[in-house]
């Protein structure tokens, strides 16, 4: 398996990210909430605190590390969440065809029809702020994709050779969906769980921004940027900052994504530099 | 006299188009007698394939029967609910395929594979069915039985790949295994070997054989009977032997007219290959069953 240098930067920067986030307790120089110093707010970058500090006097970059943990856990959750949903009903759509199928794809086209951040806006208006509900919103909000894909892919493993030698050898349904289908469709549901993790770690951002995501004082990226709204003249790095964090991670996963599609895509091999 | 393993009664299928039913096989009766190897031949679109998965009951829409019986040791497979007949298929009858290169799921070890009947038919533990499957392996006459069942089908040949199709279906000793054309994709010597191995291991083990084909010669060598299908028709039915000295249909006599003879050119010079001066026909316009449509009919308009 060949693969170019944008899987390489993605998985790199991915790594980062992921670095970040598990070693934060350790490798910050400061506490993100506790260490809080009017008389040090507002510091432009220097030797101590590298990305400068907030209004409270903050250090940014410790609160960047800690963030990745909240992006993170926000972006792998609502994947596994949104990809269980969309392979179990795309799946079973595209196995079983008939009304079930008609149903799934009318829901999977509602869903579409939706602007994916106002339908998590309704879920945790409902289910109210924090990281659990967020986790429930977004996981519920993007799984239209996977859906389409699994039944799509469904639909042409199903004329395999070895789908139908399945069935003549006495397999139940669900055994040639998990033991035929899955595995051979694993390929395209991971690309599109480690795209949806950028849009995730996005959304997350959004919500947070909107005051409905993490609240403060923990850090997230979005909620940093919110409180950097009124400060982007005098004191720009508390905004910088956490936007080249989010840039950067999304960036991270989209590369990985796309470098994972074109390997794993012998269509797209000849296509891709 | 004992009664037939398998006995297809009036069967009548056909494409549901709409509120007809367009008709694909009509009546086609024939029986196999535990442990004979009963050959069914005929040209492509003569209804051999889909008869076989009538049998099977994995029959797609639009695709549905629309009378006859179907009785496997005296039980009408047409009227056995799904479960029964998930319960029979791969271990009471099992079938084998014409594409060896895609029968087989690229993503398990072929050990696996066949372990997995085990497991699901005779309800092995995974340990117990891994070494069965080997066993299996070695049954089909693959060399390295250990280190093969840990190998993924691309790492095998067409030819070894077939035998592992046969090791799954013949896994549980089943009463019928039905052959669809299982050595067209093989080449000639490989195809042989596989040949004999259907033949030994089945007779070995009392197991009837279906055998699909549209190569008389195949046939002839593996099979105690033949019938001869001919657009949705039995056309003619007769032990081997009798079939292929006095031919009784017109259609038969085409088919076996049809055959290259070894040593022809050097006796009569080069010439034509002959051809059967017909093609399928549609069968709602057929009524007698022994007319062969000529060529150029309806069907054949651009």
């Amino acid at each position: 398996m060949r693969l170019g240098f944008n899987f390489w930067l993605g998985a790199g920067l991915t790594a980062l990210v992921i670095f970040a986030g598990v070693l934060a307790p350790w490798i910050a120089p400061f506490d993100p909430v506790l260490d809080a110093d009017l008389m040090s707010s507002e510091l432009p970058p220097d030797a101590t605190f590298w990305f400068g500090t907030d209004a409270q006097g903050r250090d940014v970059y410790t609160r960047i590390l800690f963030g990745a943990q909240i992006s993170l856990t926000v972006g792998i959750v609502s994947q596994v969440i949104n990809s269980i949903i969309g392979v179990t009903l795309g799946m079973t759509a595209g196995y079983w065809g008939g009304w079930w199928d008609d149903l799934v794809n009318g829901l999977t086209n509602v869903m579409l029809a939706i602007p994916s951040l106002i339908f998590a806006l309704a879920v945790m208006a409902v289910l109210g702020p924090g990281l659990p509900s967020l986790l429930v919103a977004l996981g519920l909000t993007n799984w239209s994709w996977t859906c389409r894909i699994a039944r799509s892919s469904t639909l042409s493993l199903k004329s395999q050779g070895y789908v139908q030698a399945a069935q003549t050898l006495g397999y139940g349904d669900l055994r040639i969906m998990f033991t035929q289908i899955l595995p051979n469709m694993m390929g395209p549901i991971l690309v599109m769980a480690t795209l949806g993790m950028g849009s995730a770690v996005l959304s997350e951002a959004a919500l947070s921004f909107l005051g409905l995501g993490i609240q403060p004082p923990f850090p997230s990226w979005g909620s940093m940027l919110t409180d950097a709204r009124q400060l982007i003249q005098l004191a720009p790095w508390v905004a910088i900052f956490p936007g080249l964090a989010i840039f950067l991670s999304v960036l991270g996963f989209n590369l990985l994504g796309d470098g994972l599609r074109d390997s794993l895509d012998p269509h797209m091999r000849t296509r891709s530099p | 006299m004992t009664a037939p393993l398998l006995d297809i009664k009036d069967l009548q299928l056909g494409v549901a188009l709409g509120q007809s039913i367009h008709p694909l096989l009509k009546s086609v009766s024939f029986q196999i007698m535990p442990g004979e190897a009963y050959g069914l031949v005929g040209e492509s679109g003569s209804g051999k394939s889909v008869t076989s998965l009538a049998v099977m009951g994995l029959l797609k829409k639009p695709l549905a029967v629309s009378s006859g019986k179907i009785l496997f040791k005296g039980q009408d497979l047409l009227a056995l609910p799904k479960r029964e007949m998930r319960r029979l298929r791969g271990n009471r009858v099992a079938m084998i395929f014409q594409e060896p290169m895609t029968a087989l799921n690229p993503l398990s070890t072929v050990g696996r594979q066949i372990a997995e009947m085990f497991v699901l038919h005779q309800g092995k533990s995974w340990r117990e069915a891994k070494k069965l499957a080997v066993e299996a392996l070695s049954n089909v006459r693959v060399p390295n039985p250990d280190r093969r069942a840990k190998s993924y089908p691309h790492q095998m040949s067409g030819g070894l790949r077939q035998r592992v199709m046969i090791a799954m279906a013949l896994a549980c000793n089943p009463d019928l295994l039905i052959a669809d054309e299982p050595t067209t994709a093989l080449d000639v010597t490989v195809q042989a070997e596989v040949l004999r191995l259907i033949k030994e291991l089945c007779a070995e083990r009392g197991t009837a054989v279906l055998f699909i084909s549209h190569d008389l010669g195949v046939i002839a060598s593996i099979c105690q009977r033949v019938g001869v299908m001919y657009a949705g028709c039995l056309v003619e039915e007769n032990e081997t032997r009798a079939l292929f000295d006095t031919p009784r249909h017109d259609y038969t006599r085409g088919l076996l007219g049809a055959l290259p003879r070894l040593g022809s050119r050097s006796q009569h010079g080069r010439q034509r290959l002959v051809d059967i001066d017909s093609i399928i026909a549609d069968r709602s316009k057929l009524t007698d069953t022994r007319f062969i449509a000529p060529r150029g009919t309806e069907g054949s308009q651009p």
